[in-house]
């Protein structure tokens, strides 16, 4: 296999104008601009119903875009799908077994479907794995017989038969104990560690936060959002809140300070603080200088739920 | 499992080089996986049952009197000419189960096997990992019609075997009779029959893949193998309408019996060779339907 000058391009998953109408002219997925860096660990973000598995199926080869490209670690999909995806370890919603099949017969049937997977080293490639999951006591009982977390592990299992230089994992925690969540953090920062790109579907933002450097929001088929997890935290972070027995008086002076965006409830001011340096201390004392009683003062820390309620303008419902 | 493939291998192969033979590990893993099934294994112990009732039903029915004499002319259907002589030769119980099966319980096996195969991956959700593994659409669907006609041979061969072990044990066996009343020895006979059982595994490459092509329209494994079946008993009534007499040449089951010819001396190959061409149009047609579709299919599942 040739190598691939993809590591160098940076972009290890870019798309342009991605597009996705299915037949009955639903639109799936509305021109991505996705970009994953290499190295990063990207987190994936949407309600249900928003296009991501339907991004990540695109990505894979597994459905033909209506327009629009996608490119994998350089190479554009679905037509270098041979080249590309034993590089390429995956996760896509949810693990599928043959429940007939032990879990390392599993592992041997779906390496057997990679061609460029060597078959001399497939036992050992094999034992490997199942003892990242841990899996090498079970690896003899039959899948059907695994827990929904069993088999979890079983399909991460799946994706690391090889050494991959990307990593898609759709859900990966599903169905796992708070142990196995933690391990399989673990196991994610682990691989990352060693350079390989991890794009991580999820729906727990806390462990987007825990686990990846950049992430990217889909609502209703489209991207909304882009970048490093600090910044998408910061942009929604930083809001000033100050409670208050004289909120209009309170708002005049943070509105002469360059506070933005101020919203006056009963007891209550909030706004966006200006751009640049200011320290909340020298706010705090202009406030009190001006005789406004503060019963409360700071900046409302917003998780990245905070700012994912905010971009998606819908939660967690499902899009209709 | 026969693992063995470490020791034949050339060492001076890269790691990661992609082998010449590259559809045959898959293949393997196609064979090895549809033999574990418990159904695959439950359909070949039904086939193998079936020449054991004929032959105990042959038994019952002629024990006490004496052997029915003479070999019926082929008439209708070819079963009741065998079955008239398996007395006389137990060989013929292998003539007479393969006549019994092939129109429905050989094909009704091929049907689930083949309609399951794309279909049933589909249903479970490991063909996308199948894809993205990636198996390559193309050559997991060759794998896919591959294992399948070695199950329509292993099918057929299951059913000439307890056949032919049954005969052997409740019947004489010695020289056989053909059809156009010579007698051949038994060592020729048996040679006979492993080319009949060979013909009517061939016979069921057209409708292996036709299913396999059914496979491809859908995700549900039951619907493909019921809509296989389904068409395969749709076409056996047209193939018994005369008023259809005109497309008849044309319907892939119809010259499945003609393998009764192979019995006649000299062989008359006219029916056999329709047949083997018929079914080589029928695998053309619908492979590369299923290639056209499967290739261009949106895998949601």
């Amino acid at each position: 296999m040739e190598e691939l000058s993809a590591v160098d391009s940076e972009a290890v998953i870019a798309t342009r104008g991605l597009t996705k109408r299915f037949r009955g002219g639903q639109l799936a997925v509305d021109g991505l601009e996705l970009r994953v860096p290499a190295g990063s660990v990207f987190g994936f973000l949407g309600p249900n119903g928003s296009g991501k598995t339907t991004t990540i199926r695109m990505l894979l080869g597994l459905i033909e875009p209506t327009s629009g490209t996608a490119t994998l670690l350089g190479r554009p999909m679905p037509g270098a799908a041979r080249s590309v995806l034993p590089q390429v370890g995956a996760l896509i919603e949810g693990p599928a077994l043959y429940g007939f099949l032990s879990g390392r017969d599993n592992l041997i049937r779906y390496d057997s479907a990679d061609p460029a997977a060597d078959p001399r080293t497939r036992r050992a490639r094999v034992e490997a794995a199942l003892d990242r999951v841990g899996l090498t006591a079970a690896g003899s009982k039959k899948a059907k017989a695994y827990s929904l977390g069993m088999k979890q592990r079983l399909g991460l299992a799946s994706a690391l038969l090889q050494p991959r230089k990307l990593l898609v994992l759709d859900e990966p925690t599903n169905g796992l104990d708070p142990q196995g969540m933690r391990e399989i953090r673990s196991l994610v920062r682990e691989l990352a560690a060693d350079g390989t790109t991890v794009f991580l579907s999820s729906h727990l933002l806390d462990e987007i936060e825990q686990v990846c450097t950049h992430a990217a929001v889909m609502a209703r088929g489209r991207l909304v959002v882009q970048g490093p997890v600090a910044e998408l935290a910061a942009d929604a972070r930083g809001r000033l809140a100050v409670t208050t027995p004289d909120p209009a008086d309170a708002a005049r002076v943070l509105k002469e300070l360059g506070v933005t965006d101020l919203t006056v409830t009963e007891a209550r001011v909030t706004g966006e603080l200006p751009q640049g340096d200011v320290d909340l201390a020298d706010l705090n004392a202009a406030l009190v200088r001006a005789d406004v009683r503060v019963r409360s003062f700071g900046v409302e820390r917003a998780s990245l739920e905070d700012a994912f309620v905010a971009l998606t303008g819908e939660g967690f419902d499902v899009a209709g | 499992m026969s693992r063995a493939e470490p020791a034949v291998r050339p060492p001076k192969e890269g790691p990661r080089a992609r082998r010449p033979l590259w559809t045959l590990g898959l293949f393997r893993s196609e064979l090895t996986t549809t033999f574990r099934r418990w159904r695959t294994l439950a359909l070949l112990a039904v086939l193998a049952a079936v020449p054991v009732l004929i032959g105990i039903a042959v038994k019952i029915e002629t024990s006490g009197g004496s052997p029915s004499g003479g070999g019926g002319r082929e008439g209708g259907g070819a079963g009741p000419a065998f079955l008239t002589q398996i007395t006389n030769n137990g060989l013929f119980l292998v003539f007479a189960a393969l006549a019994a099966t092939l129109p429905v319980f050989l094909p009704m096996a091929v049907g689930v096997v083949a309609g399951d195969a794309v279909a049933g991956e589909a249903n479970a959700g490991t063909l996308r990992y199948l894809l993205v593994a990636p198996a390559g659409r193309t050559r997991l669907l060759l794998a896919k019609y591959a294992s399948t006609l070695v199950f329509c041979l292993v099918a057929t061969l299951v059913v000439a075997v307890s056949a032919l072990v049954t005969g052997a044990l409740l019947f004489p066996l010695g020289e056989v009779t053909t059809i156009s009343g010579t007698r051949i020895g038994f060592g020729d006979g048996l040679l006979r029959a492993v080319l009949i059982a060979a013909v009517v595994a061939a016979s069921l490459a057209g409708l292996a893949a036709i299913g396999l092509f059914v496979s491809t329209l859908t995700n549900s494994g039951i619907a493909a193998m019921a809509a296989t079946v389904g068409l395969l008993i749709t076409v056996q009534i047209l193939d018994t309408i005369p008023q259809l007499d005109a497309i008849h040449p044309y319907l892939f089951p119809h010259y499945w019996l003609s393998f009764a010819d192979l019995l006649r001396e000299p062989v008359y190959w006219d029916e056999v060779l329709d047949n083997l061409g018929l079914q080589t149009l029928y695998a053309a047609v619908f492979g590369s339907a299923a290639w056209a579709r499967f290739t261009t299919k949106d895998i949601t599942a």
